[in-house]
């Protein structure tokens, strides 16, 4: 253990402390030129600085993204964006918000309900961001809150974009509407957008602009805008544009659309028009409609009262979502399960007393005195109910559900519009599951004529007609294209049932409407071109006690709406080369014949010629009615004017 | 047995070491931490997480380190200076091959409880490998051309490693600090002089060439030169942090705008807030008061290392010692120059104070280092 060298001799170990103060001083020197430079930022220039901090605030906000728009397949426009002005205020620039408001509502009209809604907002946000305080505000106001600026600090009139749909109530029930993103829609979503947080915007709230939101929304951009210290944007920094939703194209018709929501007005109905070919629905209509653009601006308390307490729902879109018992028009489904079964051929009769007797209860038929002897033909076209539950009887339930579902009953159809229906079409299985209880034979006689558990949505019928009519599996389509890409067709496959059955079934629903003695006769299409098949359903919203039925079967006419029968009629045409398939529900209607075959006709009638059809389609002795009739609704679909000024924008 | 070459009865030994560490430096240092942990919590909008409650504890971790550094023998670490430059040119080479890439460059390590720069330990290993290369090399071959040439190598090859990542601001620190260790060592000066010439030299040379037939660089190369040295030409990017940090540091004034009330760092305008740009809260919200503080403290943690390297008759010590003051010198200057407008904008953190484990974590052990020299002087 030797003691270390001191190592103090050497030039450049002399250098060292030298070096070091020097390197030292240097380093003190900078310091001193840092704590120089703080003091010159800090204290001699504090109040620029302090200026530009508090006046040249550089925001960055979000430009929301134009929403798609929506048009029908001939291109007219069903949804679009209209611009709207609005008046938003600026918390922290107001200073007093209370007087603020008071001023402004001595210069224009303000919504009570309005200012308590941004005076509520006003507390939960940042003090910088600004709240609309009246919307879809006329130019006029508008004119006069930019006039009086400077007496109202931190108050901006804005435009933007607002939703409107040029078509009123004709689309309502199948685009739906937007509104203001709602905390609700906020707590459902994961990871919600930023561009939602954008006081106000707009997002689908139900029918198709919900289901189709994302595509429709589109994507925001950016942009960071410099603002002076009352909070008015001074200039624009830069901006990133973001991507504007995709336009949707439907496959409806809007003028045809037009003509079923003006042929069922005043009833509580709905119709359906498909394209046997592509599966295009060409009208979803359903009556009485609502006003979407009520919903869109917010739609008042009183308006918003008279439209759920309509006894006709006008809120329910009933042509999808709505279901009701098939009835008669149920007869085709039964039918083709018994010939698939093999248990009847087309030429085996069955003799209808005017019941039949199924355990201990006794299932009438319509026709107190009976048909007779009866074949499958005339079964349809005469309506037999003791025919089908004697068939019905010897194929099972579980076959005709089976078949059911096949024609796309029982099934929930895939398009984006809310609350779409999947209808029942019960077996032994499903009455055991939900009820507990065994499959009794008399559900299957009910069943089979389409009553008892039997439901079905009026677009179910339209595409079991369109099955029948076609053989194949046709599939219901709305949106034809998003952003011009195609959506797929909903041909389908051909369905696999024997086509000499199916031929005897459309045979049959040829007769029902074309046949003297057929139950739609009086609804048939004399342009042989076009001849039409259909069936007709009365479907039952009551029991008929066994008193009733001894004093008489009372008329639909003399019991309250509520109680009448549901009026059904599906059809096809033209019956050697289906194109299109029609379904009308008339809720309460009476018997299918009388009002839902001839709505059907004029439905059916308007799609094959495009337009106004020649009188010389309709039979010699209704032509001077449709005449009036087709009068009267041209008047009703001239471009309706607004008659309550709300119309601002 | 070379770390009893010292006259090991004249050093304290056990839990006297305790004793005679550098205390003041002890408590300069926690003082700079904790005005860190402050400022993370303020940016965070008043919590903990995510950034104060981790940087506590890797403060914890690196005060730790720094106390067991301390109590080892200074010749020990020494001895070790060799292997530490050695493994660190490994691990530069390493993140070269596998590193996490992070901001467009391959720098870090994922060690899984902290990301490991070793950019950063580099700057330790550079400064122990040259004062122990200083210690060993007899005095009279200090300014001969081949000894000059050797630690000129050791910085070389770091540097350039570090380039290649790229990590610009961090080279020339590596440069800067080798140089200034070469400088304390004895290198006659007129070796200095000629580097300094040259270069100034080259980038006239280059400037010059702008415009004419041999032109030395590419256009966009000089459009990139130009925003480096001037950032308002390109005031969307760069431009605009330094404008937005020079308001937030202005508008601080005299007291500041109080703890948590500045708005600048409140309303997101300040870029980096917790790592680079952490001094702008800290001015924004304290004040000429609190930066001048902070500064203070600062030199004083230079002073009392420079006092240390002073006092010690051992040349590693003195060396290791005022190389590890050099280098955090270099990191608050160039990151407070930066952040006042006078500096382009280069990636250094604001030692102590800003978030980061990899820095904090090799300063401390640094500061162990300087520790272990001061315990451990000769007396």
């Amino acid at each position: 253990m030797k003691q270390r060298k001191p190592k103090s001799q050497g030039l450049a170990y002399k250098r060292l402390p030298r070096r070091a103060l020097l390197l030292g001083g240097l380093q003190a020197v900078f310091v001193g030129g840092l704590a120089a430079r703080m003091r010159f930022m800090q204290v001699d220039q504090a109040d620029e600085y302090r200026l530009l901090a508090e006046e040249n605030r550089i925001n960055i906000r979000l430009i929301p993204p134009t929403r798609g728009r929506i048009y029908d397949r001939n291109g007219q426009i069903i949804g679009q964006n209209s611009p709207s002005y609005r008046i938003v205020v600026v918390r922290e620039d107001a200073g007093d918000v209370d007087k603020v408001i008071a001023k402004l509502s001595e210069l224009i009209p303000l919504n009570d309900d309005e200012i308590e809604r941004a005076q509520t907002e006003m507390r939960r946000s940042a003090p910088f961001l600004p709240v609309t305080l009246a919307d879809q505000v006329t130019w006029e106001d508008i004119s006069k809150v930019a006039v009086n600026a400077p007496a109202l600090p931190g108050v901006t009139p804005e435009v933007g974009l607002t939703r409107q749909y040029p078509r009123y109530e004709d689309f309502a029930h199948i685009v739906g509407y937007v509104g203001p993103v709602s905390d609700y829609d906020l707590s459902k979503l994961e990871d919600p957008e930023p561009v939602l947080r954008i006081p106000r915007f707009q997002i689908g709230k139900v029918g198709l602009e919900a289901k189709q939101e994302n595509s429709l929304r589109g994507r925001a951009g950016a942009k960071r805008v410099e603002v002076n210290a009352t909070g008015r944007v001074m200039r624009e920094l830069d901006r990133q544009e973001g991507q504007p939703g995709a336009d949707l194209q439907l496959a409806i018709d809007a003028e045809l659309q037009q003509y079923a929501q003006a042929r069922l007005a005043g009833e509580s109905a709905a119709a359906i028009v498909i394209d046997c070919e592509t599966g295009d629905l060409r009208a979803v209509s359903s009556t009485p409609s609502f006003d979407p653009n009520l919903f869109v601006r917010g739609i008042s308390v009183a308006d918003y009262r008279a439209l759920t307490q309509d006894k006709y729902r006008p809120l329910a879109n009933k042509s999808v979502q709505g279901t009701y018992p098939p009835g008669s028009t149920f007869k085709m489904v039964t039918a083709l399960a018994a010939l698939e079964a093999g248990v009847i051929g087309p030429g085996n009769t069955v003799y209808c007393p005017g019941h039949l007797k199924v355990g201990s209860r006794r299932f009438h038929c319509w026709k107190r005195g009976g048909h007779g002897t009866v074949d499958l033909n005339l079964s349809l076209k005469r309506s037999c109910d003791v025919y089908y539950y004697d068939v019905a009887l010897r194929v099972g339930i579980d076959k005709i559900s089976e078949m059911s579902r096949k024609l796309g009953l029982g099934v929930k159809h895939d398009i984006p519009m809310s609350a779409v229906a999947s209808g029942l079409a019960p077996n032994q299985e499903w009455k055991q599951r939900t009820h507990g209880q065994d499959w009794l034979v008399g559900d299957t006689a009910n069943a089979s004529i389409g009553q008892g558990f039997m439901l079905a949505s009026p677009l179910q019928l339209a595409v079991m007609t369109a099955r029948i009519a076609t053989g194949r599996s046709v599939t219901p389509r709305l949106v034809r294209s998003i952003d011009g890409v195609e959506q797929p067709s909903g041909a389908g496959e051909p369905l696999d049932i024997n086509p000499y059955n199916l031929e005897q079934v459309r045979k049959a629903m040829f007769s029902v409407s074309n046949d003297r003695r057929g139950t739609a006769y009086r609804s048939r299409i004399i342009e042989d071109e076009f001849r039409m098949a259909g069936k007709t359903g009365t479907s039952q919203v009551r029991n008929i006690t066994k008193a009733e039925r001894a004093a008489g079967v009372i008329r639909n006419e003399d019991l309250p709406w509520e109680r009448r029968d549901h009026a059904l009629f599906v059809s096809f045409a033209p019956y050697d080369n289906p194109k299109y398939a029609v379904a009308v529900v008339v809720e309460h209607g009476g018997g299918g014949s009388k009002a839902a075959a001839p709505v059907a006709r004029d439905i059916m009638l308007q799609a094959l010629y495009d337009g106004t059809p020649p009188l010389e389609a309709y039979p010699v002795a209704d032509r001077e009615r449709i005449k009036e009739q087709q009068k009267r609704l041209e008047g009703d679909r001239r471009p309706k004017a607004r008659p309550d000024g709300k119309d601002r924008a | 047995m070379s770390y009893l070459e010292y006259a090991v009865k004249s050093t304290p030994s056990g839990f006297r070491k305790f004793l005679y560490m550098n205390w003041p430096l002890t408590l300069l240092l926690i003082s700079t931490a904790s005005a860190g942990f402050l400022m993370l919590y303020s940016v965070a909008g008043g919590s903990w997480t995510p950034w104060a409650e981790p940087q506590m504890e890797r403060f914890g971790l690196g005060l730790t380190a720094m106390f067991i550094i301390a109590l080892v023998p200074i010749w020990f670490w020494r001895n070790m200076s060799v292997l530490a430059y050695l493994g660190s040119v490994a691990l530069l080479v390493f993140v070269e091959l596998f590193g996490t890439i992070g901001m467009g460059a391959q720098r870090w390590i994922d060690l899984g409880f902290m990301r490991l720069q070793p950019s950063e330990v580099m700057k330790v290993a550079l400064v122990m490998v040259l004062a122990a290369y200083y210690d060993w090399l007899p005095s009279h071959k200090t300014s001969r051309p081949l000894w000059v040439f050797i630690p000129v190598a050791l910085i070389i090859l770091p540097t350039l490693l570090v380039l290649k990542q790229p990590d610009l601001g961090t080279s020339i620190l590596l440069l800067a600090a080798g140089g200034g260790l070469m400088f304390l060592a004895g290198v006659h000066w007129a070796y200095f002089a000629a580097v300094i010439a040259a270069v100034v030299g080259l980038i006239a040379a280059v400037f010059n060439s702008r415009g004419t037939e041999w032109q030395l660089l590419k256009d966009y190369q000089f459009r990139r030169i130009d925003t480096f040295l001037d950032p308002s030409t390109d005031p969307l990017g760069a431009g605009y942090h330094i404008t937005q940090s020079k308001i937030a540091l202005g508008s601080g004034g005299w007291n500041g705008r109080g703890f948590m009330q500045g708005t600048q760092s409140r309303l997101n305008f300040l870029p980096e807030k917790h790592t680079d740009f952490i001094f702008t809260t800290l001015a924004e919200e304290f004040g000429f008061v609190g930066g001048i503080t902070l500064l203070i403290l600062y030199a004083l943690i230079l002073l009392f290392c420079m006092v240390t390297a002073l006092a010690t008759k051992d040349r590693f010590s003195s060396l290791v010692t005022l190389g590890i003051a050099l280098n955090f010198f270099l990191f608050f200057a160039v990151n407070m120059s930066m952040v006042m407008g006078m500096a382009p904008v280069v990636g250094v953190p604001l030692p102590m104070v800003s978030y980061g484990g990899s820095a904090m974590l090799v300063l401390m052990t640094a500061f162990g280092i300087v520790q272990s020299a001061h315990i451990h002087r000769p007396r």
